[in-house]
């Protein structure tokens, strides 16, 4: 599977029948592989006592040496992988300081504006967090930030993934799995955002409990259920943290384990650069050059998601003030994620279905639940989508550009542009006051474009692709400098020149 | 093992058996030892900044040092001094090529498994406890909240004779709201509770189009509304005087203050509830009632009424 590992009968392993093992084996250091990491201080002698009692580099050796491409688009993900870790992190320093209850109290602490407010416990913790406990807000405002980039890292990277046509055949599922990542990692953000219990997020639960009530027939159950009651309830504050920290997280953690495994079995793909066929991986070892590269990369996007947290004041729970059923913040934004579908409720046209005084179709159900449904739908299914339609079943490790599938970047372009007119339509008052055009012009102007804006964007985005495909790609040249090919007792031996390559890969070579 | 090189593309830098430090090496590892040497200072200076008390900005400054020090290090040094080979590793079609022949232990495997897979029967009643089992395990989730038919799903804590209060609790009188005025009121003993909240708006006589049916429900120009948006609920709170319109901050839904709250824009389904109220010789307000029809967003049974 993973391919050819060190044969058993490996020459350089002496092992002899019924030979008794010597008591201190560590002293025979000749007898052991030359370790990855070996040279290394500190690791090296770690590495030589764990692997004389358990042979695990022999056995890590192979995965050692697995092949990773290189290209920047590939950073995408790690980068998504790196703030979720700066999540779990950040919020468990969270989580020692945060209450999780919606009981009312009066705040007395440092925060004078609000000095004897009614407020709930998390709130007040919340302030506390922010202004009394030691690296608290930078905690809180690190989390947020890292939250921002977590999100716009997946959609990045499920863009690039969708436009190269990494999805398909065989990785279909991973794709799905990518996906449902995307939507648990939206779920997080949710969650999140409610726990402070401020204004703004107060009253972002009490649109999501209303939209929740217009199921038709459910919705009054379910959300009793979910919320424990009649908004606004004490309970929906403890129930959403154990979601945001317990079970959307270990969810999160397992899947997330799930899609790099599917990677390592499936091996990366890898764009049409020089000397890669559909059946090789031309990059770096994992170690050392991709393993370092990695922990290099986790820690500057550590080190940006410090200095935002540090320096860009983000959700001033302090200033919108703790929730009361009876206000409202204006204008009041939700974060980019939610942003689009704010949009969605907010350009929907006010029609609902009732008949014989029953409302089959509340208002908020169709905008708020069923277009976000198929939208998402749509893009979770689409390898299989775009395999039906070009009934290309094949398997694929050599990346498309962009421009080789016209049809298929114009309807990303023209997904992109839906979404894209949402979030604006999200935002419809800010830029209303900001271009000082009435609200409701504004709106209709969206109703219009999120139905034209599409079509255009992917009459555009076809044309410019084809354009550039009849322009002509250019001939790939030669593989140049050194290569090292894998060899069937799991080592490396150089490889000279393409026609080498190609015939000792027995690919026959590209097109 | 360099002999017979051409000249390499910077992507490629294949592996050197003779170690020479060049110029850009030695820089490197200048540069190197700088980034390791900034997260050292940046490290003391955070336990400092601790010791101290220093400030969310300082703080967030150092660490974003300290760790990008490291991280940058790292980098420039895997990329400038380290030589990293680009290897080639053959790849296989994912599905497996189909086997001939089952092994013995295959067929045997086979064969137990058909134990399991012949009793039909069995496996459908197997499933069918599984299924059960499940249920009977979901059913105490519906201890997690109410059934939504108890009353408070369908009105409200308004009253025939409730006096109306502000959010504090005070009661209202009609000379603390000048036209186009408006406040936020409560029924006595409810202030702040979410499905009565109610604006109270002065719009001046003889501009209201009620129905004929509820014209006496607003006094001299004084009209109470539910600020129960009916869309997804947000309180409706802003009050565009010279339009006579009220509008909800959530999603722009606007409703014509003097034609009963009709909706003029937005995804509002339909207009606030009017509350019937009345104008004291004290210069207060009572209600005549609750609310006529449940205030608040849709579900499907909202105008059918509650069960309990
Ligand atoms: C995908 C992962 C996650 C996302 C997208 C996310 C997002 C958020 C957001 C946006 C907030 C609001 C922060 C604010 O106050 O401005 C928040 C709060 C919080 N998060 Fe997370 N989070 C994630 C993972 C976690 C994990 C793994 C934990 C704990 C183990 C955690 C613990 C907390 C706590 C305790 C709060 C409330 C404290 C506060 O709001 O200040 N989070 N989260
Ligand atoms: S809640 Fe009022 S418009 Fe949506």
């Amino acid at each position: 599977m993973t391919g050819p590992g060190p044969a058993p009968g490996d020459d350089r392993v002496h092992h002899v029948e019924g030979e008794p093992v010597p008591r201190d084996a560590d002293a025979i250091e000749g007898d052991a592989l030359p370790a990855p990491g070996g040279q290394l201080p500190v690791v090296g002698p770690v590495v030589r006592f764990l692997d004389n009692r358990t042979g695990l580099v022999t056995f890590g050796r192979t995965a050692l040496e697995k092949v990773f491409p290189d290209h920047w688009t590939f950073l995408l993900g790690e980068i998504a992988l790196f703030s979720f870790i700066v999540l779990l992190i950040t919020g468990t320093y969270l989580t020692l300081f945060f209450r999780p209850d919606g009981t009312q109290t009066i705040y007395a602490g440092p925060y004078a504006p609000l000095d004897g407010t009614k407020m709930s416990a998390a709130f007040s913790s919340v302030l506390a967090l922010s202004f009394s406990v030691e690296g608290g807000l930078l905690a809180r405002q690190a989390h947020h930030w890292a939250a921002l980039l977590f999100i716009a890292a997946i959609v990045t990277h499920l863009t690039r993934i969708f436009l190269t046509g990494a999805f398909r055949r065989p990785r279909e599922l991973n794709w799905i799995i990518g996906f449902t990542l995307l939507l648990l990692a939206l779920g997080e953000g949710i969650t999140g955002y409610s726990l402070p219990d401020d204004l703004l997020s107060g009253t972002g639960l009490r649109i999501i409990y209303s939209i929740t009530m217009a199921i038709p027939f459910l919705g009054p159950w379910v959300a009793s259920l979910l919320f424990g009651g009649l908004f606004p309830t004490t309970q929906i504050i403890s129930r959403l943290f154990i979601v945001h920290v317990l079970l959307l997280p270990g969810v999160l953690i397992g899947l997330i384990s799930v899609h790099l495994l599917f990677v390592w079995i499936q091996k990366h793909t890898q764009y049409k650069v020089p000397g890669a066929t559909e059946h090789n991986v031309i990059g770096l070892s994992l170690w050392p050059g991709q393993a370092f590269r990695s922990i290099g990369a986790f820690l500057l996007t550590a080190a940006v998601i410090a200095l935002l947290g540090g320096l860009f004041e983000i959700n001033p729970v302090w200033i919108y003030g703790p929730y009361v059923p009876y206000a409202a913040a204006v204008p009041a934004q939700p974060d980019y994620y939610v942003g689009w579908l704010e949009g969605l409720v907010r350009m929907a046209p006010n029609w609902q279905l009732t008949l014989f005084g029953i409302t089959i179709l509340p208002e908020p159900f169709i905008p708020g639940l069923v277009v976000p449904g198929v939208l998402f739908t749509v893009l979770w299914v689409w390898p299989f989508i775009e395999a039906f339609i070009t009934g290309d079943h094949r398997e694929h490790n050599l990346l498309d550009w962009p421009w080789e599938a016209p049809w298929r970047a114009a309807t990303g372009a023209a997904f992109a542009t839906i979404f894209l007119v949402l979030l604006l339509e999200g935002a419809n008052d800010v830029l209303a006051a900001w271009l000082l055009i009435p609200v409701e012009d504004l709106t209709q102007f969206f109703r219009i474009m999120v139905f034209v804006g599409p079509v255009v964007a992917w009459i555009v985005t076809y044309r410019l692709a084809r354009a550039r495909l009849e322009h002509g790609t250019k001939p790939i040249e030669p593989l140049g400098g050194i290569a090292l090919r894998r060899n069937a007792t799991g080592g490396f031996e150089e490889v000279h020149d393409r026609a080498a390559v190609d015939a000792a890969l027995g690919g026959g070579g590209r097109k | 093992m360099t002999a017979g090189m051409e000249r390499e593309p910077a992507r490629y830098r294949g592996p050197r058996s003779v170690q020479r430090t060049t110029r850009i090496e030695r820089r490197a590892e200048l540069f190197v030892g700088l980034l390791f040497f900034a997260t050292i200072l940046a490290t003391l200076g955070l336990i400092v900044s601790y010791v101290i008390g220093a400030n969310t900005q300082v703080d967030g400054v150092l660490l974003a040092i300290a760790l990008g020090g490291i991280g940058g290090g790292i980098v420039v040094w895997v990329q400038y001094l380290m030589h990293t080979p680009t290897m080639i590793e053959a790849r296989h079609p994912m599905q497996p090529n189909p086997v001939a022949e089952m092994s013995p232990a295959q067929a045997a495997m086979r064969e137990a498994e058909s134990g399991f897979t012949r009793r039909h029967l069995l496996l459908g009643m197997l499933f069918a406890s599984v299924g059960g089992l499940l249920t009977a395990i979901a059913v105490p989730l519906f201890s997690l909240g109410p059934l939504p038919n108890g009353r408070a799903w369908f009105t409200t804590a308004w009253k025939k004779g409730s006096r109306v209060v502000d959010v504090n609790g005070n009661v209202v009188h009609a000379s603390q709201i000048p036209v186009n005025g408006i406040m936020t009121v409560f029924p006595e003993g409810a202030p702040g509770d979410a499905m009565a909240q109610t604006v109270l708006l002065n719009v001046g006589p003889g501009l209201l189009q009620l129905p004929a049916d509820r014209a006496s429900w607003a006094p001299q120009g004084f009209i109470a509304y539910s600020k129960l948006c009916t869309h997804a609920g947000c309180p409706v709170g802003l009050f565009r005087a010279t339009e006579h319109d009220l509008m909800c901050p959530c999603h722009q839904s606007t409703f014509d203050v003097l034609d009963g709250a009709q909706v003029t824009f937005g995804p509002a389904p339909r207009p606030l509830p009017q509350l019937p109220i009345q104008l004291q010789p004290d210069g207060t307000f009572v209600a005549l009632g609750d609310f006529p029809e449940p205030v608040g967003p849709a579900f499907w049974n909202q105008t059918l009424g509650g069960g309990a």
